[in-house]
């Protein structure tokens, strides 16, 4: 079942004529002439579309709480700011298929009474933005944005912004202030962006993926969409697969495959490279927390795990992750965690915009101590610390970039504390090159 | 409406925020702060010293906060339970802000002309731990002037934003900010340019540390050997309400007022700031009431506080140096003192 990538491999699909052709921009001729913005906004609700930035928040959810004051203009913003290590879904679908983004920009802005709308690029993606820009432009002449849209009295205006390249302007709040033109700091909540967002104005934030995914809904109905995938976790998502697997790329997964279905499926990724076996696997991008081959395949309780938001997180941060953002990153027996975990801190280390001051001095902690373990010079005392460190920044930071960094290193430490042990008790192996800690007994061992 | 804080109920204003109740209530209850200012609009939230827990959110929806939030920024409502110190949840995570804003700032108070009104000491006093786990290098920067007479030396600063604020609500154009990102992020001016406005010398007052100093008075004085005095004098451009800091019968430094927070409550301008340093510049209207930070105030204000009795001061009257004569020669040893003369 695809949705969003189902035209995807079509010659041309990112020209207005040939995407038209596959029934590109029904859902906007549909909407607009046919559907009031609160009967959208109620196919989305029934949809169940949870957002696919991350955090996974109802869709309409998140709409309904718009503040609509008189008089006073309201705005979309596109978060396609993606930045996370292993996430590069949006991304993809952006350059294959920008059309698909814009239809759903225009359903959604219809749908929330917002005449300006921003899709929010980040800068390292210039070519993307000139997609972007083409197929934008392609929509104006067509009379599909700008005044009257389709003769309906429908005003819209879309704009791309490129980010400076800041991981920190995916935060919606920081998206907000980069796109006023300011530097790039998380706001303090409340109040939410949707009473009080861009330039002071209500304002909803949304991934690209939630808002292609709207025309879809707006074309076959909130109910139809709902019955794809388990539970509460409806539709489809795409997943960024890389890693030591043999076809890494986007896939569009039905949520509620399962994990192993997807790891070893020929239709998906395709198994673990020939030679190797699964040793842990971060499920949804760098922010979410490691798990190893035993609990990403089954729960705790000894279920087999799923692709859904529900079953991921199941056994919370003792024995579960997140589905996150569908950053799919596997990795084989080679793999060294302390130096993967390393390597995440460093990023967030990097990222940390510097405003509050866990986050800021707690990412550069956490990175200088792994780095001195990865190098052979750690001290016994320091797993103990670094678990601390990320405890003490974890629930203590104005958004959520500090709770992303300290969530890879105390699942590193909670599930592969052995080898955080071994790095530190047996430094001369440890850095020797490609020298990784054999857990005796464990399912990858060799 | 009624709030709580650490089983004190107070009636507050709509609109008031959990740290200006606390502070109606007092220093003890008060959480401390770093980063946020009262008089600057939009300051707070950032260092996060004032996290505190919230156990019941309100009357209508008594559900406890899931996480600490922010005293300085949160808005009160009715029937809020607020728990600062007597939460140990609060006092652990306050350790560790301690910790981290002392990770990266030199232990160099000996050489620090803030020292001993430093709010970062005072934190670290009242709420850090006197040991250290880190023993990473820290991160340093060169000092840099601001104009001819302020000096920042970013190793010190927290990255309050408070000489952010200040500067851009008291300049036209935005000249002041921080530059980079993260640990490595820096206070800076527009390309090396001076903050070139008569009210830019307040940005020493509002940094909590040692990071912005006065070049005037750059090592001339420890703080506590100067001795804040209440003056005001005739200005076109600010106020001309200040503290003038004495060392002997000279004017060390200038500095605007503050209240028992801190904060200063009159912005002053550079002419009274960095020019005004003679007695005849000013009226002076008394001693400063210092009463948080003690060690401006010892050695200057114990004998207030402490009136001596009647008779210790008819002794003191009467007190005679006693006239020893002896002769001490034969033990090898020069008298100390000058013998007294006499009459």
């Amino acid at each position: 079942m695809k949705i969003l990538t189902e035209h995807i491999d079509v010659p041309n699909i990112d020209t207005i004529d040939v995407f038209m052709k596959h029934g590109g921009y029904s859902a906007v001729k549909k909407a607009i002439k046919k559907m009031t913005p609160d009967e959208v906004t109620e196919e989305v609700k029934k949809s169940g579309l949870r957002g696919r930035g991350g955090a996974g928040f109802p869709v309409g959810m998140k709409w309904s709480f718009l503040a609509k004051p008189e008089g006073v203009p309201r705005y979309l913003v596109c978060n396609a700011d993606e930045s996370e290590p292993g996430t590069f879904k949006d991304h993809y679908l952006m350059w294959k298929s920008p059309h698909t983004l814009i239809e759903g920009m225009i359903v959604s802005s219809f749908a929330l009474g917002a005449n300006t709308s921003y899709i929010y690029v980040r800068g390292e993606l210039m070519y993307v933005i000139n997609i972007l820009e083409k197929a934008i432009q392609e929509a104006y002449d067509k009379g599909l944005l700008g005044k009257n849209i389709l003769g309906s009295g429908y005003d819209l205006d879309l704009f791309v912004q490129p980010g400076g390249g800041a991981y920190i302007c995916g935060e919606e709040t920081a998206l907000l202030e980069s796109l006023e033109g300011k530097r790039g700091n998380p706001r303090n909540k409340p109040p939410f962006p949707a009473v009080k967002g861009l330039w002071q104005c209500p304002t909803v934030v949304n991934n690209v993926e939630s808002i292609a995914a709207t025309s879809w809904i707006v074309n076959n109905g909130g109910d139809a969409y709902a019955a794809i995938g388990v539970g509460r976790s409806t539709g489809t998502k795409l997943i960024s697969a890389s890693g030591h697997i043999k076809k890494p790329g986007v896939y569009e997964i039905p949520l509620g495959i399962t994990v192993e279905d997807f790891i070893y499926s020929d239709e998906w990724c395709g198994g673990i490279r020939d030679g190797h076996k699964l040793k842990a696997v971060v499920a949804g991008g760098s922010s979410v927390p490691i798990l190893p081959a035993e609990l990403i395949l089954t729960t705790a309780a000894g279920e087999k795990r799923l692709m859904t938001y529900e079953s991921l997180s199941d056994g919370g941060f003792i024995s579960g992750t997140m589905l996150g953002s569908g950053g799919f990153v596997v990795m084989d027996e080679t793999a060294c965690i302390v130096h993967n975990t390393l390597t995440f801190a460093k990023f967030y280390h990097h990222e940390s915009c510097g405003q509050c001051s866990p986050c800021r001095e707690g990412t550069g902690w956490m990175d200088k101590v792994l780095n001195r373990i990865e190098h052979g010079q750690g001290r016994k005392e320091d797993i103990d610390l670094l678990v601390d460190v990320a405890k003490k920044i974890e629930g203590n930071t104005i958004c959520p970039l500090g709770d992303a960094a300290s969530w890879p290193v105390a699942a590193a430490i909670r599930h592969f504390r052995d080898e955080f042990e071994w790095h530190i008790e047996h430094p001369e192996l440890a850095t020797k090159p490609g020298a990784v800690f054999m857990r005796k007994g464990a399912s990858w061992t060799k | 409406m009624k709030v709580t804080i650490d089983n004190i109920t107070l009636e507050v204003e709509p609109g008031t925020t959990i740290m200006q109740a606390a502070r109606m209530i007092g220093p003890e209850v008060a959480p401390p702060a770093m980063c946020y200012y009262e008089p600057l609009k939009g300051s707070g939230g950032k260092c996060r010293a004032c996290l505190v827990k919230v156990t019941a959110g309100s009357e209508k929806d008594p559900r406890p906060m899931p996480k600490l939030v922010p005293a300085c920024i949160t808005a009160v409502q009715d029937g809020m339970i607020v728990e600062n110190t007597v939460n140990e949840d609060v006092l652990e995570t306050r350790k560790g802000i301690v910790e981290f804003l002392l990770l990266n700032h030199p232990l160099d108070c000996p050489v620090c002309d803030q020292a001993g009104e430093c709010h970062l000491q005072d934190f670290s006093f009242e709420h850090g731990v006197s040991s250290t786990r880190t023993v990473e290098e820290r991160n340093t920067f060169e000092p840099t002037d601001l104009g001819p007479n302020i000096q920042l030396n970013m190793n010190r600063c927290i990255l309050c934003y408070r000489c952010v604020y200040t500067a851009d609500q008291i300049t036209d154009g935005r000249v002041h900010g921080v530059m980079h990102r993260g640990d490595h992020a820096e206070i800076s001016t527009y390309i090396e340019k001076a903050i070139d406005n008569d009210f830019s010398g307040n940005v020493i007052d509002v940094c909590p540390v040692g990071a912005l100093t006065d070049k005037t008075y750059r090592f001339k004085s420890r703080v506590w050997f100067s001795k804040p005095v209440d003056a005001h004098c005739e200005c076109e451009k600010c106020s001309g309400k200040a503290t003038i800091w004495y060392k002997g019968d000279e004017v060390i430094r200038v500095t605007g007022r503050k209240n028992m927070w801190g904060e200063v409550t009159d912005f002053i301008c550079n002419g009274c700031r960095f020019d005004k340093k003679k007695t005849s510049d000013w009226v002076i209207e008394g001693p400063t009431n210092v009463s948080r930070h003690s060690v401006i105030s010892a050695n200057k204000y114990g004998a207030n506080l402490i009136k001596p009795a009647f008779p210790v001061l008819q002794a003191a009257r009467d007190y005679k140096q006693i006239n020893d004569d002896r002769d001490r020669s034969f033990l090898g040893i020069q008298p100390a003192l000058p013998k007294s003369k006499k009459k």
